[in-house]
Formats: structure tokens, sequence, C-alpha cells
């Protein structure tokens, strides 16, 4: 588990971007709901956590090929290929992100 | 309708039979393309591509094709419509169709002893002779050439643009923004010299410029725009000027006949943009399948370009009033707006430099 930054710093509405080892992460609180997916889009280069959140899906923000937070899944061109989803965890207000997921393809 | 004809298939005529497919047709989809390829996308042919970090990036894989179901006649140009119903091909044939979708985009203009880069042939060719140049020439600083001037740079080339306004971008971005722009060619290394139409290429490479001073380069190439390609349409059912003509929903003199992509003169208006390309293709093929106008498309304006490691964004049209929003030109981190309107304060058009985010939010907001 990485810690990503303190809950008060991620409103809702907002996106954070962590680097490190592992793949660049995208953690975005939702309507107070956090999810955490791989940063990079499918399609092209760039940032998902520049992107345009809605519900719980994220538009991104170079092509507007969109992403559903819950899944990873793409639900419309451009993308085809779904991004890695992270599980996120809030712990005495930290918030927190598994990246377990991502060491095989690191 | 039985059979529908899509003639090019490059994003626009990807795109149009994969809507077609989405709503519902079963009939039999031919895709004529003239080049050897299948569908891959333009956009990395400049970047990417030239850096040698990508090859041809397809638009549709294996099993995006196997659902098309349609029928592939690459390699061949169409030479002309025999009727609304009929396309004669350059391999003598001709392919009898209920609808067509005209996606036979832009051919570049070009200077003798110059390179373009539209297509993966034109990428191959260029990304060969960068290979064994000291010194490329760029003629035209709109975001293609900027974008090959900045992969070239970033091959370690000498790298020297020409541009004929005094601005570069002017038209697309205005004079203060264009003027931004052209800065990155100097942050970079690049020379950029502009106000100056060009004579002649040499064969050798040598830039010959209308005030007689010479650009010593070894490769040139040319991003001076292009002109829609309507050649074979000549003498045929579809108007053309500037484009084919067709209305807001792509639709054209013929019910039966749209046309989308740069190739399209939409209600006046032709654009040369990715994501219009997309966003006409479900507007026109909705209508083709209707057999009248029950859509229409709006040009958002939207571009980007990705030179020297920033990423540049517009969307909307631009003004003489534009103000720097956020962050600064000198930092090559900003977001501008253009404002016009009755009250001169309504947002017409955002621009923005290696600022996604603050542009995403902002063109939510564009009316």
């Amino acid at each position: 588990m990485i810690r990503v930054c303190a809950l008060m710093d991620l409103p809702p509405g907002e996106a954070v971007r962590i680097v490190g080892p592992h793949a660049p992460i995208a953690v975005f609180n939702a309507d107070d709901v956090l999810y955490a997916i791989d940063d990079t889009c499918t399609h092209q280069e760039a940032s998902l956590s520049e992107g345009w959140l809605e519900g719980c899906f994220v538009e991104c923000p170079l092509h507007a090929a969109s992403f559903d937070l819950r899944t990873g899944e793409p639900t419309c061109l451009p993308a085809k290929r779904s991004v890695k989803t992270h599980p996120v965890v809030v712990k005495d207000g930290v918030v927190y992100v598994d990246v377990e997921v991502n060491k095989d393809v690191a | 309708m039985r059979t529908i004809a899509i003639i090019g298939a490059s994003l626009a005529g990807l795109r149009s039979a994969q809507a077609l497919r989405q709503q519902g047709f079963d009939g039999r989809l031919v895709v004529i393309g003239d080049e050897i390829h299948l569908p891959y996308d333009r956009p990395p042919l400049s970047k990417d591509f030239l850096l040698g970090k990508v090859e041809a990036v397809p638009l549709a894989d294996q099993e995006d094709l196997d659902a098309l179901d349609a029928e592939w006649q690459l390699g061949i140009q169409a030479t002309g419509l025999l009727s609304t119903q009929e396309i004669a091909l350059s391999d003598g044939s001709t392919v009898e169709a209920d609808g067509v979708v005209i996606a036979t985009g832009g051919i570049p203009r070009t200077i003798s002893n110059t390179h373009v880069l539209r297509t993966l042939d034109d990428a191959v060719k260029l990304r060969d002779a960068l290979a064994g140049a000291q010194h490329l020439g760029v003629i035209g600083a709109g975001f293609i050439g900027a974008e090959i001037a900045s992969s070239a740079r970033a091959l370690g080339k000498e790298v020297t643009v020409v541009e004929a306004l005094p601005t570069p971008l002017t038209r697309v971005l205005g004079a203060e923004m264009g003027a931004a722009c052209g800065q990155l060619h100097g942050d970079h290394g690049s020379t950029l010299i502009t106000g100056i139409n060009v004579d002649s290429v040499n064969v050798d490479g040598v830039i010959n410029l209308a005030d007689g001073r010479k650009v010593d380069a070894d490769v040139v190439v040319a991003g001076i725009g292009t002109r829609p390609a309507t050649d074979w349409l000549v003498g045929g059912p579809v108007k053309v000027a500037n484009g084919v003509v067709c209305d807001a929903g792509g639709v054209t003199n013929a019910k039966n006949i749209v046309a989308v992509g740069d190739v399209a003169n939409c209600a006046g208006h032709r654009a040369e943009h990715w994501t219009s390309a997309t966003e006409q293709a479900q507007v026109a093929t909705r209508n083709l399948l209707a057999g009248e106008t029950v859509a229409t498309h709006t040009n958002g304006g939207y571009v980007w370009s990705d030179q020297y490691g920033v990423r540049i964004q517009f969307i909307g049209r631009a003004t003489d009033d534009v103000r720097v929003e956020d962050g600064s030109i000198e930092d090559r981190k900003f977001v501008a707006t253009y404002r016009d309107g009755a009250d001169k304060e309504d947002v017409v058009g955002i621009i923005a430099m290696s600022n996604a985010r603050l542009f995403t939010r902002l063109r939510r907001n564009l009316k």
C-alpha cells in the first residue's frame, strides 16, 4: 500500500496523480467514493487525472475516451483497452492505494 | 439499403463503417482505400513514428475488423462517380452501392524537392531521409511543421523552420498565441524564420528564400496545408467547391451520398481535424441510413499538438481579445480564453499549453 494524500486534500470532483516505480496512477474522488486507475489513457499518451470526472466516469482530456472508474473499462472509442483498477483504502484520514496489481507489468 | 460503399479507408472512413454497424446496418459494406494499408492513426506519424518509438498505430485491431465484416479494397483509387450509385475504380472495375460515404481526405500541397507528411508511406520516406540528414528544413510553421521540427530536434538534427506569415498559426490561434507557439522553436534550438516566402528548393535541399537568403538544409519537408481530395469527383453528380459540398449533417446534393472528414465542406466549413472527422462520421452515417438530414454536427474546432514536450490544446475560435487565465506564456504552461460576443465577455475559444486539466474544465463551459 502506498500513501496518496490526506483525504481532505482530495475533495469530491478532484483527482491526484501518483508516480513511483509503478505505472502512474490516478486517484479520483467521485462524490465521496474513491477510485484508483492507471493514469495513462490506453488510447494515446494522456493523463486521465487531468480528465473530466462525471459520476463514476472519467473522460480523457485529449480525445474524449471515457472510462468507468469502477471497472476500468472504456465506454466509448477511441479507447479500446481497459485501464487497470487498484484498491483504495482510507485509514485515519489518509488515502492509500494498493499497487500490487501493477507489479507483474512493471 | 443493401450496399454501402465508403470511399477512403482512414479515420473518417473507418469511423463511418463502425458507426454504420453500430446503427444496425447489416448489409454489404465495401471500403475502398487508395493506400495499401488498413486504417492507421495519422497523428503519431509526425511524432513518435519519426522518433522510431512506434511503428504504424492501427485504428482497428483484428477483432474490430472481423466485427465490421467489410470488404476492403485497398491500394485502389476511386476514379469517379458514374452515377449516384456507381463508383469507378482504378483497377477498371466498378462498385454499385445504394449509399456512398465520401471520406477521401486531403492531399498535401507540395513544393519540388521536398517531402510531405500525410501518409504512412510519406512518413517512412521522411524517417529514412532524416536518418542521413544533418539539417532539416521545414517549410510552414503550422502544427505539423512544428511537430516534425520538434521530432527532428529530438533526433539531434539542426532545424530551420521557414514561415510565410509574420507570425506562425495566426489564422488558427491569433497573433499573440501564434507567437507563443512560435517561441517554442527557439526555446529548443530550432531556428524560425518568419514573414518570407520560399522561392524554390534545390535538389540538394538548399532552400531559396524570396529575399535571396538561402537555408542550407539537406532534407526539406513542406507542411503548407492540404487541398480536399475531390479531383475524382469533378464532372460527377456530387457538387464540389472547396471539398464536397454538404449540409451540416454531411449530406450532399444526392441524399444517398454523404461526406465526412477533411474532404467534407459542411455548411460552408471544412475542418481538417481528427476529432471532427470522428464526430462527423456518427452524424453523416445516421443521415445516410435515414435517407434525409435528421442530425447535424457542430464542429467544436478542437485540435491538439504535441511539440517540444509541450501539449497545445485549442478549441473554438480565436479573437484578438485573448486573456491568460492561469499560468504564464513565459513558463509555456498556461490556459487562455478568447472573448467575443455582444458584451465582449463571452468565452468563444480556449487555448492551453501543458494544462489539460484546466483546459478540459473550461471547455465544458464553452458555448
